[in-house]
């Protein structure tokens, strides 16, 4: 399987999601710079990772989501390819429309670095077919911005087809305001696209995935992609 | 040519920051402040004389980066 991380000036999760692929997949990931016009030949999944991406600037993700290398995910996105956007990277799909919807300032305010749980939607998707719908994992987050907000019509058409993928749970897997603790409407944490081919998080999945330093929830994603791309 | 850009939140849409600013301008003592709502200015030099070429320029700015139109409104003034 061939990915490719995009790495924008600020980035700073590059590493992290490269080493996880590589110890998950089996291959290293091409580090593809955001001013390049072209993803590598036969790319099958897209990474954007996490960071600050020009430094927050004018709004999280907004000059990164229409960097020249945007183009190409665009193209790689409509027939079909997966894209995966982690933290900063769901901000950056979200700003170039490859995601509906916004992530504004955290609803305390404050930047959030935790381990959080997360309820897994469902398990038919490229991202999560090595969990279980109803699966409870830990991850942690780290952002300040992470506050999904969305209208109506978009919130309803997301909850409708199913394209809630990820909520802030208790470690029950249930709803409940005190682990919502950005202030997501309802609670989401990562969303697909009407395709089910791209996703982004505001989570780190990437971060735990080695029992060297704790919990390995974040695997299974990997996991999930490495089996999607192998089917 | 200059221009400026107001680009403000859109009503109903949460402004956490802005609710900072009103309570510490609250904790200052100062009088009568019942909302703020924070919001973004640009002041673009354009090379363009022509005003109906320079507000659809920035409109187009506005579109398609200064603005989240999801979130956000924004406005266009040609100053000249």
């Amino acid at each position: 399987m061939k990915s490719a991380v995009l790495v924008f000036p600020g980035s700073n999760r590059e590493g992290d999601v490269a080493r996880a692929l590589t110890r998950i997949t089996g291959y290293a990931p091409a580090m593809v710079w955001h001013a390049d016009t072209a993803l590598p030949e036969g790319t099958d999944l897209v990474v954007l990772p996490g960071g600050f991406s020009y430094g927050d600037y004018l709004r999280c993700g907004a000059i990164a989501g229409r960097a020249p290398i945007m183009d190409a995910v665009q193209a790689h996105a409509k027939k079909g390819g997966l894209v995966l956007g982690i933290c900063n990277g769901f901000q950056i799909l979200c700003e170039a429309g490859l995601l509906p919807g916004v992530l504004m300032r955290n609803a305390q305010l404050k930047f959030m670095c935790h381990d959080v749980f997360l309820r897994v939607e469902r398990s038919d998707t490229p991202f999560t077919r090595r969990y279980n719908a109803g699966d409870v994992i830990r991850v942690p987050v780290a952002h300040g911005e992470g506050n999904y907000i969305a209208d109506a019509e978009t919130i309803a058409r997301l909850e409708g087809e199913g394209l809630v993928l990820f909520r802030y749970t208790s470690p029950e897997g249930k709803l409940d305001e005190a682990y919502n603790f950005n202030g997501a409407t309802n609670a989401i944490a990562g969303i697909l696209s009407d395709k089910l081919n791209v996703l982004g998080l505001m989570p780190h999945p990437e971060n735990h995935i080695d029992a060297a330093i704790g919990p390995t929830d974040g695997r299974g994603l990997f996991e999930s992609v490495k089996a999607a791309l192998a089917a | 040519m200059k221009a400026r850009v107001t680009v403000t939140l859109k009503s109903g849409v949460l402004d956490p920051q802005g609710k900072a600013i009103e309570g510490a301008l609250k904790s200052l003592g100062i009088e009568g402040v019942s909302s703020v709502r924070q919001g973004k200015v640009f002041d673009i030099e354009l090379a363009s004389k022509d005003k109906k070429a320079a507000e659809s320029a920035l409109k187009n700015a506005c579109e398609k980066l200064l603005a989240n139109t999801v979130i956000e409104n924004y406005r266009v003034e040609v100053i000249g």
